[in-house]
């Protein structure tokens, strides 16, 4: 029997996986966007898990907007990266100081 | 007991896909096993009954997110071996925060419970199977209780199209360009001229 828990332990290894790609790819911005985006499918596998559990249709709604929210960021994130790539000639983020914050 | 194989299969395949994303060399190959995760998710989501999020998933994060990823990762041109120099060296960190977290995660599964009155606090509950199924229940929630979040949506996506187009978008000085304005603001004064030619003579 598959119950509640099982979608939750998927998703809680979604999450810690992605989280581990950050830190495992310091210098390669596009695998730390592809690990955000894991992380964000995480949470909707989460979201989407109580609501069919509690029989309550607003998580998933929810899951509608993170999902939004989730490409909006994506084609930001990317559009970013193709400009820093014609500036810098790399993708190596981790000594970006171009900014000297 | 098929539920429970299939859910093991989507499973396990969305976990293994996710660690290979993670390690894999080849950026395109990391690429590849992203949009694998993301119809191994929408598996899962099919499984649970929620069969509007997992096609959505398809459609959107398979067939455009990953798709934008696949593009940008082909374009650059950028040597990817030596970005991959470092991950060694973070192995170690990465491994001990990534267990910390789970394990973290682990002592929260054990002890929680739903609170007495969840069922009574539920905002919209599902409607049952022969009433409406699941895009229809959606559909009819999204477009009345919803509808002015549904429309920051779309602003939100049309704010990151302008945003990715006015970030990528260059003037380059280089090439001949048509200048719209000025070709409709000829008139025939100026565009035409009529000369007298003198028989044998030319211009």
């Amino acid at each position: 029997m598959i119950t509640l828990e099982h979608y939750l332990t998927v998703a809680a290894i979604l999450f810690v996986i992605g989280i581990f790609g950050i830190f495992l790819n310091r210098k390669n911005v596009i695998i730390i966007l592809m690990s955000i985006e894991l992380m964000l499918l995480a949470v909707n596998i989460n979201l989407v898990a109580f609501s069919v559990h509690l029989g309550d249709l607003v998580g998933q709604i929810f899951t509608l907007f993170v999902l939004t929210v989730a490409a909006a960021e994506a084609a930001i994130g990317l559009a970013i990266l193709v400009c820093f790539f014609r500036n810098r000639g790399t993708i190596a983020v981790e000594d970006v100081n171009m900014m000297k914050g | 007991m098929i539920t429970a194989l299939a859910f093991y299969v989507f499973a396990i395949t969305a976990v293994g896909a996710g660690l290979l994303v993670v390690l894999s060399r080849n950026p395109v190959h990391s690429v590849l096993w992203l949009i694998l995760a993301f119809f191994s998710a929408a598996g899962l989501f099919i499984l649970m009954g929620a069969e509007y999020i997992a096609m959505l998933l398809a459609i959107v994060y398979v067939g455009a997110v990953a798709v934008l990823f696949l593009f940008v990762v082909m374009k650059l041109d950028v040597d990817f071996t030596e970005l991959k120099g470092g991950m060694a060296k973070h192995m170690p960190m990465g491994l001990l925060i990534g267990v910390i977290l789970l394990m973290e995660l682990g002592m929260v599964f054990g002890h929680w419970t739903f609170a007495g009155d969840a069922q009574a606090l539920r905002q919209s509950p599902t409607p049952s199977l022969e009433d409406a199924h699941n895009t229809q229940a959606l559909g009819a929630l999204i477009y009345t209780d919803y509808i002015y979040l549904f429309q920051a949506a779309g602003l939100i996506l049309l704010v990151a199209m302008i945003g990715a187009i006015v970030l990528t978008l260059r003037h380059r000085v280089d090439i001949k360009r048509q200048n719209v304005m000025a070709q409709m603001h000829r008139d025939p004064a100026t565009a035409m001229e009529v000369v007298d030619v003198k028989p044998g003579q030319g211009l």
